[in-house]
């Protein structure tokens, strides 16, 4: 199966199933459309999500199918996944949308209402940036900065062998799994039996059971399963008191190998970095923010305040077009809510043990 | 499944060094970075001396070298104790007791400390004796203690400033590093970051990550940092997928930089290049236009300068007298150019000076010479023998007509932008429709403005959505028992980001 976001905007020409398309067909918007469209949606298509499952047939798919996880973009920011099935219908603030009418159509596509508010979303294909941005919490998750940064230093790249403990919500995991497909594997460990379930239903629904195994065991206390010593590139620990697990850790690393460390609180920096220094160099604590901008679109509105996809709302997007045109400012300034912590990630790279 | 597959069998035998192999070099605990070719011949600069390389081949990465002075003249060894081989962190732990203690810890202090240039007994003529003598670094050190007057009445933590500092002096240390795309950008930021335009490695994971870069990925980019980009992503394809570098223009910018990523010849034949024109053109099934890019889009040449010369962001900037003319673009590009004599900027280059206020004009030379400009002062690769050697993988080819109609029918998967002196609305323009619906892309700027304006354009015209304006903030820690605090000195700016889905066009009403 495949991940799959929908976005919710409104476009009107590819509902040919609809009475709403019927209109269209009549329009040179379709015709529009048919010209501009040089990929055709009936033809294979590399998908790149990386949520290929480690199977490279499964990549080679780009249209919408029964089955897929979908994720509605409806407006800024806001996303839902959905699983496409047959007869299925979606209600949300800019109508009613027909699942079967999104089948065939390339992902990226905007499928219009067919009731209720004359609306539109997008559907998009996933990305570990978008699921992690819509996915369900069950625990404190990691986001976007910290997941970028902690992907780049442990050095994950395709074929790479990666534990992580706990599996949480498996946020990174999923941005883990897409680094080392379509060759590599990530063994991640949580003692909670049940989220450790919820987290691999996720990862089947993503289409990358392939690339990781939910162990459930208590890291913390038992240390990573022997299985994997000297086996592992990288490490990635997120628990209450990562220092326990540090000479497990470095037990499984390879040489030269990496780990990572979040917490979100100084003191348990202090303690991990203590446990660290025997067996482990260049120790590093780093905090990452993003800091986000809005830009100022017409008068009073700004990108943080974009309104929804009616197609028939006050600010009409011509309307927008028209006063862009004869501006020639644009204002930006960061946006008022920020995170201000998420937590500390300390990186050390295992010491050459020479023999 | 982590055995036996090629890519991994690939990995473990780049744990360890071979000659010809590109190296980084941490010297004194990220003191100084050093790339480095190892051959026997090579050398590396400390101080005043020259310091063969050779003893580094066949080592495995992350092993850790002292240097000594012998009869023949200082040579690197391999540090055997554990004790001396690290950073602050595990000074913090030799201190630990003291630093459980570090409330109680404060009875010494300065108030007695006079700065009289007379506390150090030992006379440099003792010292350079002792060096003729052989004597090791770690004893130079002791004889320094304890010929200090006022060492004993340092804290203790100021007794560990200055032996670090001394053993940077006389024993220094030279850690063999794997160059991965972190090391990489954090040297050549801390060195010559006008080179890769100021990209800090947190925004570059940023990048990597916004654009959903991955195994079977076809990434489009658009690289004015010398190939840090381009590495960057390379490096998360692995043994599939392809990157294409697409320029403006006559000349492709230069990816110096992905020769220092020890790259397979097999990922090298995947990082491509085509010209914007080509890529945009209608499917053309004759490989013409391919074999001769330069005739086929003469018009291009008008382009890219009216394009250089109208960026707002020029503009707004240094009023510079480097504007390139079209003959100055070819001259300047060519590698069969190495006269001193004339000024060798490429394209990339001009504006980027433009940006540091001309710090430096870059040299005209080639990849070896060029990271060894990364190197400082008193630390210089010299490694001439292989400035000659061609590096046997070559990146950078022209992608075929057949690869660049796959692209056209498929489309790439992501796009990543990194022009900080080309016009961003007509680039995203041109660019944006060549992705496949849903790709995301990310747009790298050192300023503000042009992104806001292309994410109003962008909002405006409707083919994107989720579109963000983000700026990365990383703060490093200095993480010792009883002394935990961010780092006196930090890089403030990592430089904007633009990112968002191309998505289906609205059709015209």
């Amino acid at each position: 199966m495949q991940l799959i976001f929908c976005a919710l905007f409104n476009d009107q020409s590819f509902d040919k199933s609809t009475r709403v398309t019927r209109k269209i067909l009549t329009n040179p918007k379709h015709v529009n459309y048919q010209s501009n469209s040089l990929r055709s949606p009936a033809k294979e298509k590399l998908i790149m999500f990386g949520l290929a499952g480690g199977d490279p047939r499964l990549s080679f798919k780009r249209t919408i199918a029964y089955g897929d996880l979908a994720i509605v973009y409806e407006k800024h920011e806001i996303m839902r996944p959905i699983i496409v099935t047959p007869n299925a219908e979606l209600h949300n603030r800019f109508g009613v949308f027909m699942h079967n009418d999104w089948v065939g159509k390339p992902f990226g596509s905007r499928v219009l209402s067919v009731k209720g508010v004359q609306g539109y979303v997008y559907i998009l294909a996933a990305t570990p940036e978008i699921w992690t941005l819509c996915l369900q919490h069950r625990t404190q998750i990691l986001y976007l900065a910290d997941i970028s940064l902690v992907i780049m230093y442990l050095e994950i790249v395709p074929g790479c062998l990666v534990l992580e403990s706990g599996t949480g919500t498996g946020s990174l995991t999923t941005s883990i799994a897409r680094s080392v497909a379509p060759n590599g594997h990530v063994h991640t460990f949580d003692f909670h039996e049940q989220r450790a379930q919820s987290a691999r239903a996720d990862f089947d629904k993503n289409g990358i059971s392939n690339l990781v195994t939910v162990g459930v065991r208590d890291i913390q206390g038992e240390g990573f399963p022997d299985e994997f010593q000297a086996k592992v590139d990288s490490i990635f620990l997120d628990l209450p008191q990562p220092w326990c697990v540090v000479p497990s850790a470095a037990k499984m690393l390879k040489q030269d190998g990496v780990m990572c460390s979040f917490s979100p609180c100084i003191e348990q920096v202090q303690c991990t970095c203590e446990a660290l220094a025997s067996q482990f160099t260049e120790i590093r604590t780093f905090e990452i923010l993003l800091r986000h901008y809005e830009i100022l679109r017409d008068t009073g509105a700004t990108s943080e305040m974009e309104s929804g996809n009616s197609r028939k709302r006050k600010h009409d997007p011509s309307s927008v077009n028209d006063s862009i045109a004869t501006t020639t400012t644009v204002f930006a300034r960061p946006c008022r809510f920020a995170k201000g912590h998420t937590g500390y990630l300390t990186f050390a790279r295992l010491k050459f043990k020479s023999s | 499944m982590e055995e036996g597959n090629t890519t991994n069998a690939h990995e473990d035998s780049q744990r360890v060094t071979w000659e010809g192999c590109s190296v980084l070099l941490d010297v004194n605990d990220g003191d100084r970075f050093v790339f480095a070719r190892l051959t026997t011949a090579a050398t590396l600069s400390v101080g005043s001396y020259q310091i063969p390389l050779g003893p580094l081949i066949g080592r495995p990465f992350g092993s850790l070298f002292q240097m000594r002075t012998g009869p023949d003249g200082p040579f690197l060894i391999e540090d055997q104790s554990k004790a001396s081989s690290d950073s602050q962190h595990t000074n913090g732990a030799d201190t630990k007791e003291n630093g459980m203690d570090w409330k109680n810890n404060q009875s010494k202090d300065n108030r007695a400390l006079n700065d009289t240039n007379t506390a150090q007994n030992l006379q440099h003529s003792d010292i350079v004796e002792m060096k003729r003598e052989g004597v090791s670094g770690d004893q130079i050190i002791e004889a320094l203690i304890s010929n200090s007057s006022t060492f004993a009445e340092k804290t203790v933590f100021s007794q560990e400033k200055y032996k670090i500092k001394k053993q940077k002096k006389f024993a220094p240390k030279v850690l063999l590093r794997r160059p991965w795309a972190r090391s990489i950008c954090e040297a050549y930021l801390k060195k010559k970051p006008v080179k890769i335009g100021y990209l800090r490695f947190d925004t570059l994971s940023l990048m990597l990550a916004s654009a959903n870069v991955s195994g079977y990925s076809d990434v489009l980019v658009v690289d004015q940092t010398g190939g840090m980009v381009t590495g960057a992503v390379a490096e998360r394809l692995g043994s599939t997928g392809n990157v294409c570098c697409t320029y403006l223009g006559l000349k492709s910018y230069p990816i110096d930089i992905v020769k220092i990523f020890n790259f397979s010849p097999d990922l090298c034949s995947r990082i491509l290049q085509s010209p914007l024109p080509v890529l945009s053109s209608v499917r053309v099934e004759d490989t013409q236009i391919l074999q001769n890019p330069v005739n086929s889009i003469p018009s291009e040449i008008a382009t890219t300068n009216s394009l250089l010369n109208s960026t707002p962001s020029q503009v707004s900037m240094t009023n510079s007298p480097l504007n390139p003319t079209p003959s100055q673009i070819s001259m300047t590009n060519s590698p069969l150019n190495p006269r001193p004599s004339q000024i060798p900027i490429t394209c990339a280059d001009i504006v980027k000076i433009d940006v540091s206020s001309r710090q430096s004009i870059p040299s005209p030379k080639d990849h070896l010479e060029e990271t060894s400009d990364c190197t400082d002062m008193n630390l210089k690769c010299t490694d001439k023998a292989f400035e000659r050697r061609k590096v046997s993988c070559n990146p950078g080819q022209n992608a075929t007509q057949a690869r660049v109609n796959l692209w056209k029918e498929r489309g790439f998967t992501s796009l990543i932008i990194a022009a900080p002196n080309l016009d961003l609305d007509s680039l995203v323009e041109d660019l944006l429709p060549l992705l496949t619906y849903s790709a995301p892309f990310v747009i790298y700027h050192q300023f503000l403005q042009p992104l806001a304006v292309c994410m109003k354009k962008l909002m405006t015209s409707k083919i994107a959505i989720a579109l963000r304006i983000s700026e990365p903030f990383i703060r490093e820690y200095q993480v010792l028992p009883g002394r935990t605090h961010p780092f006196m000195e930090m890089n403030g700016f990592g430089g904007y980001i633009l990112s968002g889905i191309r998505v289906q066009e609205i059709p015209e009403s």
